[in-house]
């Protein structure tokens, strides 16, 4: 569990990180535009504080939707992996094709099949956020111990049972860390499909906001709309780090 | 080890498990069991002992149906077999009384008498009280006695014991020998115990079968003349010396 001292150090650090960035300001000058002070970034953070609110709240949202359509989807695919290993070796590379293609590079690709909008948002994130599921999801269906695949067989278990009762709750502390990195993934993919894709004029998530506070030089603007994207995906990556240790605190050990 | 060569089948009708002229070669050229004879009658314990890596739990294995032999016969008697392993293997994220339900649940009994079942058979094994908790509140004892459970709770004509209590300590070593005795007592059924502990193999087997390893080879028989009812103090007995020190000889004589 997390002790008192495990969020007070970070905490002082932070304290410590705005002193200094304050005094970084205050002594050398520098143009507002380019770093501006800490209270700025505040006050516009407060002023906007209803645009940066709903603006991650729909991120939020599109990086919920695709990190849940990663763990289906990314399933279905590890499930089939999981299925021979023949069938693993000869998917996997296309698999790792998910890692490897940069982002903004299908991104255009995703908007001409998909158009604009919260569906190309959510595909560019699960195009993002899949493989990591991929990867643990076969990993956990394919590490059962030799004696509980035995114990199925002597019980003539069917192939059904089996994925049912052993194999998928086998690999959920598996998957669940899987889904922990593909949170963080699903956030920077849902922020990099707004950047392409947006959702239209009226509203607008974070990758928006990012864009256009930059554009016009808001640079305190844009810092409070950058600590909204960390904030956002340190939120998920929380919520699922305690879904994680909640699953894995009682299963495996007994071995 | 009636039976010589592989034509020989002979199918004893009341064997609930035999193998005959059973030879395993593993696909990278090992031999890990060449020309081995057994039966097992109705409600009678056999213990196979040897050192390890001597194929004894491939003979096991090979009589679970888990592995298919290369060379030979194996019959064993259709209904319920049971097994335990040398660790629990209980599933983590199912309470213990789910666990020994597995196997009725397996074969499509009804969840209500499943869980009958299980509770039932928990209380013969004295683990009544802990039903509900989940495996890895168990000690070691424990979770082997909710493997002897779930073994135990479809009524198996034939348990098989593949060094079982290898994984916990000398003294609930001994206590969880006591429990198969009195088990034994209640519940009929033949076992197989596969074990390198030759005390172990005495205190609970009707026959004691000695493997030699490289390839295993059964090389003797000594037969155990204590009856169905044992207690610890057995093993104090001058009569129980006289046996394992007669098995510790044949296995000294074995081949290395």
């Amino acid at each position: 569990m997390t002790r008192a001292i495990d969020v007070v150090l970070p905490l002082v650090v932070a304290l410590l990180f705005v002193l200094l960035w304050h005094a970084f300001v205050a002594t050398t000058g520098i143009a507002p535009y380019l770093v501006p002070p800490p209270a700025e970034v505040g006050h516009e953070a407060w002023e906007h504080a209803g645009d940066l609110l709903a603006a991650t709240a729909r991120t939020g949202a599109a990086a919920a939707i695709a990190l849940v359509a990663s763990i289906a989807g990314g399933l279905v695919v590890a499930f089939v992996f999981a299925q021979s290993p023949l069938v693993a070796r000869s998917l996997y590379p296309y698999a790792i094709f998910l890692q490897t293609v940069p982002v903004v590079a299908i991104a255009p690709l995703v908007i001409i099949w998909s158009g604009p909008g919260l569906r190309s948002v959510v595909v560019i994130a699960f195009l993002v956020a899949v493989f990591p599921i991929i990867t643990s999801g076969t990993t956990g269906l394919t590490s059962v111990d030799r004696d509980l695949h035995d114990l199925f067989r002597i019980y003539r278990a069917s192939r059904w049972q089996t994925f049912w009762k052993l194999r998928l709750p086998h690999a959920l502390p598996d998957i669940v860390t899987g889904a922990q990195v593909s949170g963080g993934l699903a956030v920077i993919g849902a922020i990099v499909g707004e950047v392409f894709a947006g959702y239209g004029a009226e509203a607008h998530g974070l990758g928006y906001l990012v864009v256009v506070t930059a554009g016009q030089l808001k640079t305190a603007y844009l810092f409070a709309a950058i600590a909204a994207c960390t904030l956002l995906g340190l939120l998920f990556f929380a919520g699922l780090g305690w879904t994680r240790a909640a699953v894995t605190r009682r299963w495996r050990a007994v071995s | 080890m009636e039976e010589d060569g592989a034509d020989a089948v002979v199918v004893d009708p009341d064997a609930l498990a035999e193998a005959t002229d059973v030879g395993v070669r593993f696909p990278n050229g090992t031999d890990a069991l060449d020309g081995v004879s057994l039966r097992l009658r109705p409600a009678e314990l056999v213990a196979v002992v040897g050192p390890s890596g001597c194929g004894k739990s491939t003979l096991l294995r090979v009589l679970a149906g888990l592995l298919a032999p290369t060379r030979g016969g194996v019959r064993t008697a259709r209904g319920a077999v049971g097994i335990v392993f040398q660790q629990p293997t209980l599933l983590a994220w199912r309470t213990v009384v789910a666990n020994v339900t597995l196997p009725l649940e397996l074969a499509g009994v009804r969840s209500g008498e499943a869980t009958a079942r299980a509770l039932a058979q928990l209380a013969r094994v004295g683990l009544g009280d802990v039903a509900r908790v989940f495996p890895i509140e168990l000690s070691g004892g424990m979770r082997m006695r909710a493997a002897l459970a779930r073994a135990l709770v479809t009524e198996p004509q034939l348990l098989l014991l593949d060094e079982p209590f290898a994984s916990v300590d000398e003294l609930t070593r001994e206590r969880l020998g006591e429990d198969v005795v009195a088990l034994r007592a209640t519940q009929q059924f033949a076992a197989l115990l596969v074990t390198h502990s030759v005390s172990e193999a005495v205190f609970l087997a009707d026959r004691v079968l000695v493997m030699s390893p490289r390839p295993g080879r059964l090389v003797g028989e000594v037969a155990v003349p204590f009856g169905r009812t044992r207690d610890a103090a057995l093993r104090a007995s001058p009569v129980f010396a006289k046996i394992t020190g007669e098995i510790d000889e044949r296995l000294r004589r074995a081949p290395a």
